[in-house]
């Protein structure tokens, strides 16, 4: 069944069981996106599939066929690092790690979708373009848990990378 | 996970009859597969229904028509639903994230199951998991249960955050059966009380498959939806209102209200509604209305304070509503 | 050569200060940066191995009795299932911090519900859960447990001998004003992002795990130990640890399960733990009642301090949540007592959870040091000040350096604190009432013995290894900081290697002494490097100046790389506390301020404003110590408002076992936080003139959370957390 990881072809044969993130993790090696819950509630296993972030864990590879998957090790690397995930080691957006590719996959969805007009719990005005607030880009990035408590410098990194955008 | 054989529903048709057969279908997955991997739900067949064409928002008639695979990200998005029946954009927001939403759908998550910590834990006696081992919770951890409509056998809140905005709209669930008829069913009749069958969440029979739900002509007015939790997001309703509210020189021409997190159905009285109709909005009268709602309200310990936050988040809701002031 | 500083005085060399590198305290990026936000730094689980098949723990369902019937043959040919694993090596519990030796294993013995109590091992994950999901198991009950905390039958113990100074009562009834409080605090789990995770690996003499841990050099010994293996024969690697707080301290269970069956099946064995299991069976921060009595005269001088705590614990472990640690020595009051009881019931092990003692002791006695403020009728920020004592109340010891009156006074400057009088319900915005506390922050400073090698390599770039680990903490940053600065070095070329014990052992993470002991450890390597390069030059290391790779000496420059020749030079450092922890009372001091708003309707409560000032020693990287500073308001944040393990009163289980229903904060939960470093050097603190960091920015934070929803609504909560429920029920009518 085949489905595109980071513009990488890819074949999924097994399991019908077998989560999108266990696979991504497990059979493609590509470990950077995290298990922190299994169920949904942390966020660390956030990636793209087709632009919209999704939690990995609660969706099943074979239901991905033909789709369009970006995980962190998609965005940049080590060495050329995505500005999102530079802006996160300048603000020290981060603590132990293990949240942050989720953290970084869903900022990088989130801006897309203020971009498309999508309002969020906190929005005042359902009409007005959005505009990411400090209170939009927390909100927004709730869906994603640090336990490090991160979350100041995780709105500045994003911040930063909005306002070099405008 | 128990395993499952996987297939896709080539038409809703296909669906119908495998669910009929006792298959599962899976469209978002994020509370299906939740449970599954706790072995709530042991399916042997999983039937993806994702590439049904039932993912588009269309106007029906007066109303608005939203296919079941619509997204709940791309259903309060839409300009028609923001703009015409704005609590359904509040309450879909103000439940879940936005990688939730993404995947979770308008009928799938009409079908959410309770988050009662008990029916969680497959190793507790839950009568809505295992039907006759009894209820847990009905003297453990209770905080987040039921004060309206439950029963000795079940005590389990209806989780969910759009059925209530749904409810307060008076929208429809299209459903489909296996022999190809399509009925409508009230959205404020779809969700069931636990009675003594509390494994039934809701009307539909086997084969039957939601493929819409259809709402009704925009009544414009005040909308309101608001949620009291336990964190500033990302948490279930302890109490939810959804309030549509039309004024009228200086009275109430028309009212809709409908809670969540009190139990196991989106709550809805009419009485309510018609106690406020063509009166001049006051704090007595919002009174009356609470004691309407909470007079048969019964509590089990943990969760005695819902009734006093239900009856000061309504005359929130409707001092908002009336123009009155905080 | 190993070189050895045994810490018996305060260090008033002040080696830091007098480098030329200029790195320390800098905030300089973490070096791992890139590797963590492009997904390429490794943890646990995340090691692919040939043949590696995968373990799901099965955990108890009852409260005490013993397994009866454990039925291989319900699960046998089940696909993909290879064994399961019941076995005498296997741990019931997690190892205590810093244990060094097996925790309980009788796993057949159950004692809690959620212990582990078998291991099924298959070929992959989904066969191995559902394996262990089907796992037919009996249990003979042992009906009489005691399980709740509330149960009027726990008998309570004294945990070690208390303080009684003086006559508290008599004190109470001469006082002025005097402030007679019970509080409840509920359990907390560690919840670290990362599960607990361990791949087992045995070669047939040494068994590799690599796993989640915090205190490799413990928890060394406590796997060999748990297997009956020489701690030579055990190697464990653990460079990036997905968050600890305590319970990645010992080893845990999936560990030595691992480890066991990658013994018995000889192939590489991974076992995570199901974010559930991470609740059920690690540790839990014990519920806690505590009772405050405070005398003050006229002035709000305290002349009595009691604090009395209750907490809990299984039966034959011997940690209790250390309440009372920072009441010991934070303020005056010479009319003393300070008791800590003990009871036995069977819920999961209570154990280390970040900060232990201070993270619940200090938001209750600040809460009700608010109480007494209200009471005297003065500023909360002066009754502190007034409350300094001059020495330790009940040891008579020094204080070694203590900022707690700047960090009053620049908090609450910095916050725009309003000290004139204060009364509750008096500030309105539209739904939310808004108000304003403020607290103490106080932790106790720890050091621990450690060792670190620093390589001073032929082309002039440094390496330092030990088997430290970090844990979010900032450790590979501040290492490289701390060596580049006493060698003369841009930290990009020292290379930092941890978590791996073929290195020597360090402190290890755990209450908050990892950065000066290890540190300290890495420094006396330095020292010896430095030393040979002086040797080299023929100058006192004294005089010897280093500075981007150049030693200087009078007006000589030469290279490192030169100076060398071609030879690396090696030295093992070795740091211990010694006599110097109990000369001094030595503590990390600060202050939160905060404003919340309280919804009139609801009761919810959100925090708008959020400021810390801290004092602990020196900085060694301004924005790492920040970040700890902030993790740690954020957990104040949770223990104050969201966060509360629910115990099932029958059976103890844990009813919220997950993040959907044990609410850590989420980011919209936390406003912009507001940290000042209040610059400080303690040479009693450690070689480095530092302290520690990770735990300081929650001791106390919760209470100023509730001192504002005091403040803000004029409803008193004394039981954390301070849900809506508890809120509404004094709010005013509306």
């Amino acid at each position: 069944m085949p489905l595109t990881i980071n513009g990488t072809d890819h074949d999924f044969i097994g399991d019908p069981r077998t989560t999108l993130l266990d696979y991504l993790r497990d059979e493609c090696g590509l470990t950077g996106t995290k298990k922190g819950c299994d169920h949904g509630q942390c966020g660390a296993c956030t990636v793209l599939v087709n632009g919209q972030r999704i939690n990995s864990c609660l969706t099943l590879a074979v239901m991905h066929e033909d789709d369009q998957v970006t995980t962190i090790e998609g965005l940049g690397t080590a060495s050329n690092l995505h500005p999102l995930q530079a802006a996160f080691v300048r603000h020290d957006g981060y603590q132990c790690g293990y949240c942050t590719p989720g953290q970084i996959c869903s900022a990088k969805a989130m801006i897309d979708e203020a971009a498309n007009g999508w309002p969020s719990f906190v929005t005042a005005d359902l009409f007005e373009p959005v505009k990411l607030t400090t209170d939009e880009i927390r909100e927004r990035m709730s869906g994603n848990l640090c336990r490090c408590g991160a979350y100041s410098n995780i709105v500045d990194a994003v911040t930063e990378i909005l306002e070099t955008k405008r | 996970m128990r395993a499952f054989t996987y297939s896709r529903a080539a038409a809703v048709a296909h669906a119908c009859q495998q669910t009929r057969d006792g298959a599962r279908l899976i469209a978002g997955g994020t509370n299906l597969l939740d449970l599954m991997k706790l072995e709530i739900e042991v399916p042997e067949v999983v039937i993806d229904i994702n590439r049904l064409d039932l993912a588009n928002i269309a106007q029906s008639g007066a109303g608005l028509r939203i296919g079941s695979l619509v997204t709940n990200s791309a259903c309060a998005a839409h300009p028609r639903v923001r703009g015409h029946y704005p609590v359904l954009s509040r309450a879909i927001l103000a439940g879940a994230t936005f990688q939730l939403r993404n995947k979770a759908t308008t009928g799938g998550n009409l079908c959410q199951r309770t988050r009662c910590y008990y029916f969680y834990n497959r190793d507790q006696a839950c009568n809505k998991r295992d039907p006759g081992s009894g209820c847990s919770a009905l003297e453990g951890a209770n905080r987040i249960h039921a004060i309206l409509g439950a029963s000795e056998d079940c005590i389990a809140t209806y989780p969910g955050d759009m059925a209530v905005a749904l409810a307060a709209l008076n929208a429809d669930v299209e459903v489909t059966a296996p022999d190809g008829s399509v009925r409508s069913i009230p959205v404020r009749e779809f969700h069931r009380l636990p009675g003594d069958t509390p494994d039934r969440d809701n009307v539909l029979e086997p084969g039957d498959v939601i493929t819409a739900v259809t709402l009704p002509a925009p009544v414009g007015g005040t909308q309101i939806y608001r949620k009291v939790r336990d964190r500033a997001s990302y948490a279930f309703a302890l109490v939810s209102i959804a309030c549509v509210l039309k004024m009228d020189e200086g009275r109430i021409a028309s009212a809709a209200l409908a809670f969540g997190g009190l139990a196991h159905k989106p709550w809805h009285d009419s009485d309510m509604d018609e106690l406020l109709t063509g009166k001049a909005p006051s704090d007595t009268l919002f009174e009356a209305v609470a004691d309407l709602l909470l007079d048969g309200a019964c509590s089990y310990g943990q969760n005695d304070f819902k009734i006093g936050m239900t009856r000061r988040v309504l005359k929130a809701v409707l001092r908002e509503a009336t123009g009155m002031q905080a | 050569m190993t070189r050895s500083y045994i810490m018996d005085e305060p260090d008033e060399r002040n080696r830091l200060d007098a480098m030329a590198q200029g790195v320390i305290g800098r905030p300089l990026d973490r070096p791992e940066g890139p590797l963590k936000t492009s997904g390429t730094a490794t943890y646990a689980a995340e090691y692919r191995m040939n043949g590696r098949i995968e373990g799901v723990l099965v955990t108890a369902t009852i409260a005490k009795g013993e397994v009866t019937v454990l039925d291989e043959s319900s699960v046998r040919d089940f696909p993909g299932v290879i064994a399961v694993i019941s076995d005498d090596r296997m741990t019931a519990r997690a190892a205590q911090g810093g244990a060094g030796k097996s925790p309980v294993r009788k796993v057949r013995e159950v004692r809690y519900y959620g212990q582990p109590i078998a291991l099924v091992v298959a070929e992959t994950f989904e066969q191995a859960r559902h394996a262990a999901k089907a796992l037919r198991i009996e249990y003979r009950e042992d009906a009489a447990a005691l399980v709740d905390a509330q149960d009027d039958a726990i008998a309570f113990e004294q945990f070690e001998e208390p303080i009684i100074q003086g006559d508290l009562d008599k004190a109470l009834n001469e006082a002025a004003h005097t402030v007679d409080v019970t509080y409840t605090t509920e359990g907390h789990n560690s919840a670290a992002m990362e599960p607990h995770a361990s791949i087992a690996d045995w070669d047939g003499k040494i068994l590799t795990l690599h796993s989640s841990l915090q205190m490799l050099r413990f928890n060394r010994k406590e796997l060999a130990d748990a297997l009956g293996i020489d701690p030579e024969q055990v190697r464990l690697v653990s460079p990036y640890v997905g968050g600890g707080f305590g319970s990645k301290l010992g080893i845990s269970p999936e560990g030595v399960a691992a480890a066991v069956a990658a013994i018995r099946l000889k192939r590489p064995v991974r076992v995570v733990m199901l974010r559930q299991q991470v609740f059920q069976c690690v540790m839990r921060r014990s519920e806690t009642r505590q009772r405050v009595r405070l005398a003050a005269d006229a002035q709000g001088r305290l002349n009595g301090f009691g604090h009395e705590a209750w907490v809990t614990n299984l039966p034959g472990e011997e940690f209790a949540e250390p309440v009372l640690q920072a009441s010991e020595f934070l303020y005056a009051g010479e009319n003393r007592v300070l008791d800590l009881q003990l009871g036995r019931i069977h819920r999961v092990t209570a154990g280390s959870v970040r900060a232990p003692g201070e993270a619940v002791g200090m938001q209750v006695l600040e809460a009700a040091m608010d109480e007494l403020a209200e009471a005297i009728g003065i500023d909360p920020v002066e009754l502190r000040l007034r409350n300094i004592p001059e020495k330790h109340p009940s040891e008579g010891t020094p204080y070694s350096s203590r900022k707690l009156e700047e960090c009053l006074r620049r908090g609450a400057e910095r916050f725009g604190w309003d000290a004139s009088p204060r009364k509750p319900c008096l500030r309105r915005e539209d739904e939310w009432w808004v108000g304003t506390g403020m607290a103490t922050a106080t932790r106790v400073h720890n050091l621990n013995e450690a060792y670190a090698r620093v390589t001073l390599r032929s082309d002039g770039t440094a390496e330092v290894a030990s088997d430290m680990t970090d844990i979010g903490t900032g450790t590979y940053a501040i290492l490289g900081q701390i060596a580049g600065e006493m060698l003369g070095l841009d930290p990009a070329v020292v290379t930092v290697r941890l978590g791996d014990t073929r290195f020597p052992p360090g402190s290890g993470s755990g209450g908050s002494w990892g950065a000066c002991s290890t540190g300290s450890a890495v420094l006396e390597a330095c020292e010896g490097v430095r030393a040979a390069l002086a040797a080299k030059l023929g100058c006192e290391e004294a005089a010897l100046k280093l500075k981007d790779g150049h030693a200087f000496s009078g007006a000589d420059k030469v290279a490192l790389s030169d100076l060398l020749g071609g030879v690396d030079v090696v030295q093992l450092g070795h740091f211990k506390p010694g006599k110097i922890t109990e000369a001094f009372s030595a503590a990390m001091y600060g202050a939160f301020f905060a404003e919340v708003g309280v919804n009139a309707y609801s009761g919810e409560v959100r925090l708008r404003r959020f400021t810390g000032a801290f004092s602990l020693g020196r900085v060694l990287n301004a924005k790492t110590a920040t970040s700890q500073c902030m993790g740690g308001m954020v957990w104040g944040i949770g223990s104050a408002l969201t966060e509360g393990l629910t115990f099932d009163p029958r059976d103890g289980h844990i009813v919220n076992p997950d993040f959907a229903e044990y609410h850590i904060p989420v980011n919209l939960d936390v406003p912009h936080l507001d940290v000042l470093l209040v610059e400080e050097r303690d040479p009693a603190g450690s070689p480095l003139q530092a302290k520690g960091v990770g735990e300081l920015g929650i001791c106390g934070a919760a209470g100023a959370i509730a001192n504002a929803v005091y403040n803000a609504s004029g409803v008193r909560v004394r039981s954390f957390p301070i849900t809506p429920d508890k809120v509404l029920v004094g709010l005013p009518e509306i």
